[in-house]
């Protein structure tokens, strides 16, 4: 036992060298990143709903969006260390009112599991941006109260803002002209 | 207009006034007179979805004014109306509600198609938009533009009346022919900054 | 950013604005809508005494295709549920297949009414990526132009809320003034809406000779008229009557709906972009923000009034502050060469041409930029991957969120002031749906 701790501590004394030699920046408790002069958070989809009440009650009194992102078919993004970058992202914004500035929270998403708890009872605000990121994306939100499709009709099938799917172009036909050789 | 027979004595007018007509009736023929009123008095179903909707409504006030055509009036219940100006762009989940509102207009019925969205899918070529109201519709008069002028709708209106007066409409829809493509004519009137006291 | 202390607005829930937060014996109707459209509610009174009424999406009054399941009780509203997606356009689809040149022809067509604002937060994120700024007078020119558009939008809101209030005359009286700046804006960027002059790097083109007086003459021409209208409807017995004490929303209600713009000015919280998170140069121009005591349309409708004074007020020193320079960057990569430079130089052709088809390639990163348009904040974020499309394009529309505090300012309202309701809140669809 001995020698498992004295293994165990002598491996944290490494990791804790390691983390003063490059120490991962956390506000909240979750890294965060900087992106033209705002703060970017990365918490993960446990992390989500105590991440955003902790901000709540520091003054991050306005949810202004939350939405997806689609990575698939991006040459390849860096996201906070220690993290894996999944296909899909959300991306929730909020405003401190006080210190006016905005704080934008990204969280990855896997593709096999687009399961994420819903903000609705931090910022009932979300109501509506949850069905769109439901509807554009697939990422669907445990726990709102209404998970129904919201732009596009209630027996459409598909997510239209994933990279998968196509744009849904016609070919243009001119009326008249002689026919195409 | 058509050209209706005045008969009686003109002269007499010049010299009696109102009294001297010695016949005080005219006539023409019945359809020419009902073409002349359809036209003159065309109720529009307000159906304005996007932004051409915002100078269909300037097209209805006082600066470019429908009122002149008897067509200020847009109804609210498709029951009223003769006309449907299709303003903006139509999506997936809006296109039920158009052919339901279109059915439920009387005959005789015109449709205007107005603004390139209405009339082709305009610069939206994908999932979202109906690839022009004519696929769920029959369309009299294309008005292009993004969007429009009123000076172009008003165009396309006046070239609507021309139809209805000329009775052009019934024979394009036994052809089957597609409607009228009219040209834009905004910026007709001088852009000059004018001052209205 | 003090809420104002009046026990009107503020609540004495445990927490404030409680009534937002309720999932059972809240004010939203959660039904889907095929529910909606078999439910014997709709055909008959159910036990409890309710009937569900539709309205829209073709409806003179909702201002675009905007429809409303309304759960009445009598003529009292109960519980109601706006449903959206009449105008979805697939705009942010369609952005990642333009160029960032074409972005701002896009962007303009979601909020029609004022296109510039949307213009102008597309280019300002985009600039943001790229690391540029637009010269001086691009950004006076900006401000001057989204100044305006901003009158041209509350005019229009005067407009359309005047009619459904049944003050027929005041939409034409509306529409008078904002042809007026449409003929600026038509001699300016030669369009009268959804004018593509605000682009990454500058404007389009610059201010034509005469602008000055063109100005000058319609906002002269426009200020006495607002005292019109004032005389007209501010006063007015009826008009109150039908607006104060309608519509009422507190302004927890309101940050927690993630509601911003008029809308939550009225309820006396104080937030506006221009002064708190300024761009442009706001900071060097003087003018009030306007807040509300009670919350309710009439101070919607005032806020708006009073808004489009400021405006002026901010036109006539942009007026007189304009500096002379470049009206877009000088940056080879972004800036298209001048027209007259191609029939002389085949480089200037080949410029054009690659930034005309190719594009210009944006360095890979992401960022957001808001601005504050007449219904609140508009943001536009983008995700780019070093091409020249964007790879993900998304736009913060202020409508989509303020019209989630319509069931609450609905609830127990009769359907006349569901109306007043929607016509205060000044949703534009296009936006909404996106």
């Amino acid at each position: 036992m001995t020698d498992e701790n004295t293994a165990a501590e002598a491996s944290a004394e490494d990791a804790a060298a390691d983390d003063d030699a490059a120490p991962i920046e956390t506000r909240y408790d979750v890294p965060v990143t900087f992106s033209f002069g705002d703060e970017v958070l990365h918490p993960s989809r446990e992390q989500l709903v105590a991440t955003a009440t902790a901000m709540k009650a520091d003054g991050f009194v306005s949810i202004l969006d939350l939405f997806g992102v689609d990575y698939l078919a991006h040459p390849g993004r860096a996201v906070a260390e220690g993290l894996v970058a999944e296909r899909f992202e959300l991306v929730v914004t909020l405003m401190n009112h006080d210190t006016a500035t905005r704080t934008r929270l990204r969280v990855q998403v896997p593709e096999s599991d687009p399961v994420v708890p819903t903000l609705f009872d931090v910022y009932p605000g979300t109501e509506a941006a949850e069905r769109e990121t439901w509807d554009m994306f697939g990422i669907s939100f445990d726990g709102h109260p209404d998970m129904t499709r919201i732009l596009m009709p209630d027996g459409w099938e598909g997510h239209p803002l994933r990279k998968d799917f196509g744009i849904g172009a016609v070919p243009v036909h001119f009326k008249g002209a002689p026919a195409a050789k | 207009m058509p050209d209706l027979p005045i008969v009686g004595n003109t002269d007499d007018i010049l010299q009696y006034g109102i009294e001297g007509l010695e016949h005080n009736f005219l006539t023409a023929k019945l359809e020419d007179v009902v073409n002349w009123s359809r036209a003159r008095s065309l109720w529009p179903a307000s159906f304005g979805l996007a932004c051409c909707a915002i100078e269909m409504m300037a097209a209805g006030t006082a600066n470019y004014d429908l009122a002149r055509f008897g067509m200020e009036v847009f109804r609210a219940s498709p029951r009223q109306a003769d006309l449907m100006i299709v303003a903006g762009r139509v999506s997936q989940k809006m296109a039920p509600v158009l052919r339901q509102v279109y059915d439920q207009m009387m005959e005789p019925k015109w449709v205007i198609s107005m603004g390139v969205c209405a009339s082709s899918g305009g610069m939206f070529n994908n999932y979202a938009i109906v690839q022009g109201v004519d696929q769920i519709v029959p369309v009299d008069v294309y008005a292009p533009g993004c969007p429009p002028g009123p000076e172009t709708l008003i165009h396309a209106i006046l070239t609507v009346h021309n139809k209805i007066e000329t009775g052009e409409l019934l024979q394009r829809r036994e052809d089957g022919t597609a409607g009228i493509v009219v040209e834009q004519r905004d910026g007709q009137t001088d852009t000059q900054v004018v001052l209205q006291k | 950013m003090a809420i104002i202390d009046d026990p009107q607005l503020s609540s004495s829930d445990a927490v404030p604005g409680e009534r937002v937060y309720r999932r059972d014996g809240s004010a939203i109707l959660r039904i889907s809508e095929s529910d909606a459209i078999n439910a014997d509610a709709l055909t008959e009174v159910t036990a409890d005494g309710t009937m569900v009424v539709n309205m829209g999406p073709q409806h003179p009054s909702t201002h675009g295709v905007l429809r409303l399941i309304l759960e009445m009780e009598g003529e009292q509203v109960r519980r109601s549920k706006p449903v959206i997606g009449y105008l979805h356009t697939g705009m942010e689809k369609t952005g990642e297949q333009l160029s960032y040149l074409q972005g701002p022809t896009n962007v303009t067509r979601m909020d029609y009414a004022s296109p510039l604002f949307s213009e102008l937060a597309f280019s300002l994120t985009v600039e943001k990526l790229l690391g540029i700024e637009a010269p001086p007078r691009a950004q006076w020119i900006r401000m001057l132009l989204t100044e305006l558009n901003r009158m041209s939008s509350h005019l229009l809101f005067q407009a359309t809320n005047g009619m459904d209030m049944g003050a027929v005359s005041m939409m034409l009286f509306g529409w008078r003034e904002r042809e007026q700046v449409l003929r600026v804006f038509e001699k300016i960027s030669g369009l009268r809406m959804n004018h593509n002059y605000i682009r990454p790097g500058g404007v389009a083109a610059d201010l034509p000779d005469g602008w000055r007086e063109d100005i000058n003459e319609i906002l002269d021409a426009i200020e006495p008229r607002l005292d019109e209208y004032d005389q007209l409807l501010t006063g007015q017995p009826i008009w109150r009557n039908r607006l104060q004490g309608v519509g009422t929303v507190s302004a927890d209600e309101c940050l927690a709906l993630g509601v911003t713009g008029p809308l939550l000015r009225s309820t006396g919280y104080a937030w506006d972009l221009r002064r708190d998170i300024p761009y442009l140069n706001y900071e060097q121009v003087e003018f009030d923000v306007l807040v509300g005591g009670f919350g309710d349309c009439f101070d919607r409708y005032a806020i708006r009034l009073n808004e489009i004074r400021e405006s002026i007020r901010i036109v006539r020193q942009c007026i007189d502050m304009m500096p002379p320079g470049d009206y877009r960057i000088q940056d080879k990569k972004v800036t298209p060469p001048p027209r007259g430079r191609i029939d002389e130089s085949m480089e200037a052709l080949i410029h054009h041409f690659k930034i005309f088809t190719e594009g210009f390639k944006v360095p890979e990163g992401e960022a957001y930029a808001a601005v504050e348009s007449p219904r609140g904040e508009l943001g536009c974020y983008i995700v780019s991957d070093g091409s020249a499309h964007p790879y993900r394009m998304h736009i913060r529309a202020p409508s989509f969120s303020n019209l989630q505090v319509m069931p609450h300012m609905l609830q127990d309202s009769l359907i006349a002031d569901a109306v007043a309701i929607i016509s205060t809140v000044d949703p534009i669809m296009g936006e909404v749906d996106r």
